[in-house]
């Protein structure tokens, strides 16, 4: 069953008009995923169309170069499919911040509280200098736990993070005021 | 100490020294391959995604499979130069819509792999990328996923080969191609 996303272009000009609303129309709906009420935000159907997600990534390539962002980080996994592409255009090295045990070498962690529970996010030793500017890339921000605990690894680096980047924003879950100060960049909203 | 394919190529080296190798990761006796500090080398990066971009461009490529979670770094910069669609493979329960699901070995037990149904169809010509093959069983799955929907899988890609463990062998005639080999 496929439901139609509620979106409003969160961008200003009226050229990237057209290339939200193929991105936001690209974005599948799952109900009831993984638990019963919550409507699932899926970007593997924006994945299979080829030009919807060239164009998201132009978007946040546009947003982000010249701005002297040398690390773009990426929540683990579906921050590793957006991440990675912004960092190759804009020259930045890319760090992948991970679930705990999975990277190989010292990390530093940061936990954070779920709905029910907590869980922990890691990041390399080494991976950023202090002064680096950063920039955090997830698929989605929620309540922004995830997000939240992603700024404060990179900070307790030395870094500085410039900017929260998402492609979907669930705006009534309040995430966007959680970020320590930090702004958020989305693409769409979805209510 | 790193081999590397591709000929002469004059950009492996510094994707070779750019990995990283860490002892007894996961467990005691295994040296892990560790491509986070390529991904922090931003030419040595970027050379790796051309190198697989030159390779595959010309040859008509529908879709980029990418391996959770290793392979969702390489594949989509591929998929995105290329024109192609990217498929994520995923661990159990993962993918929100309807999944297809394909069982395979571990060294203890076994683990399955799962896709959307309706990612792939019949006829696609499909790449499966991956950031190293071990014995090959990851890939292997990945491979039957995709012929079981009527794809047909072109090759595999990997940055990394470990030739010892002979998943080149286990790939039931996929072809494969690395960029570098580690003893």
């Amino acid at each position: 069953m496929l439901l139609q996303v509620e979106v409003m272009a969160v961008c200003e000009g009226k050229k990237q008009d057209t290339r939200i609303q193929r991105i936001a129309s690209s974005i599948r709906v799952v109900p009831d995923f993984p638990k019963k009420g919550i409507m699932f935000q899926d970007i593997t159907t924006l994945l299979l169309d080829p030009k919807a997600f060239k164009d998201t990534v132009d978007l946040f390539v546009e947003q982000y170069t010249g701005r002297g962002i040398s690390v773009v980080a990426g929540v683990e996994a579906r921050g590793f499919i957006f991440g990675p592409p912004i960092a190759l255009a804009i020259g930045a090295k890319f760090v992948p911040l991970r679930k705990p045990r999975k990277l190989p070498g010292e990390v530093i962690s940061e936990n954070y509280i779920l709905e029910y529970g907590s869980d922990c996010l890691e990041m390399h030793v080494g991976a950023v200098q202090p002064g680096e500017r950063a920039l955090v890339v997830d698929d989605l921000i929620a309540t922004g736990g995830t997000l939240c605990a992603a700024i404060s690894l990179l900070e307790r680096a030395g870094a500085e993070v410039l900017e929260c980047a998402c492609v979907i924003e669930l705006p009534e879950l309040k995430g966007r005021g959680r970020l320590n100060g930090k702004p958020l960049y989305v693409l769409v909203e979805s209510h | 100490m790193m081999a590397s394919e591709g000929g002469e190529d004059h950009r492996l080296p510094r994707i070779a020294s750019a990995i990283r190798v860490i002892p007894d990761f996961p467990k005691p006796g295994i040296m892990f391959q560790d491509i986070t500090t390529l991904l922090l080398d931003p030419k040595a990066f970027r050379d790796t995604i051309d190198m697989f971009v030159e390779r595959y461009r010309d040859q008509e490529i529908t879709i980029i499979a990418g391996v959770e979670a290793r392979g969702f770094i390489f594949g989509p910069p591929i998929a995105l130069a290329i024109g192609a669609k990217f498929v994520p493979m995923r661990k159990p329960k993962k993918l929100p819509g309807e999944v297809i699901s394909e069982e395979y070995s571990l060294e203890y037990g076994t683990d399955r792999m799962e896709m959307h149904v309706g990612a792939v169809q019949p006829g696609d010509r499909a790449l499966v990328i991956d950031d190293l093959i071990a014995t090959g069983g990851t890939l292997s799955a990945a491979i039957r996923l995709l012929e079981r929907v009527g794809a047909e899988v072109v090759e595999c890609a990997c940055v990394i080969e470990l030739p010892e463990l002979k998943g080149r062998e286990r790939l039931g005639g996929t072809p494969l191609f690395v960029l570098v080999k580690a003893a």
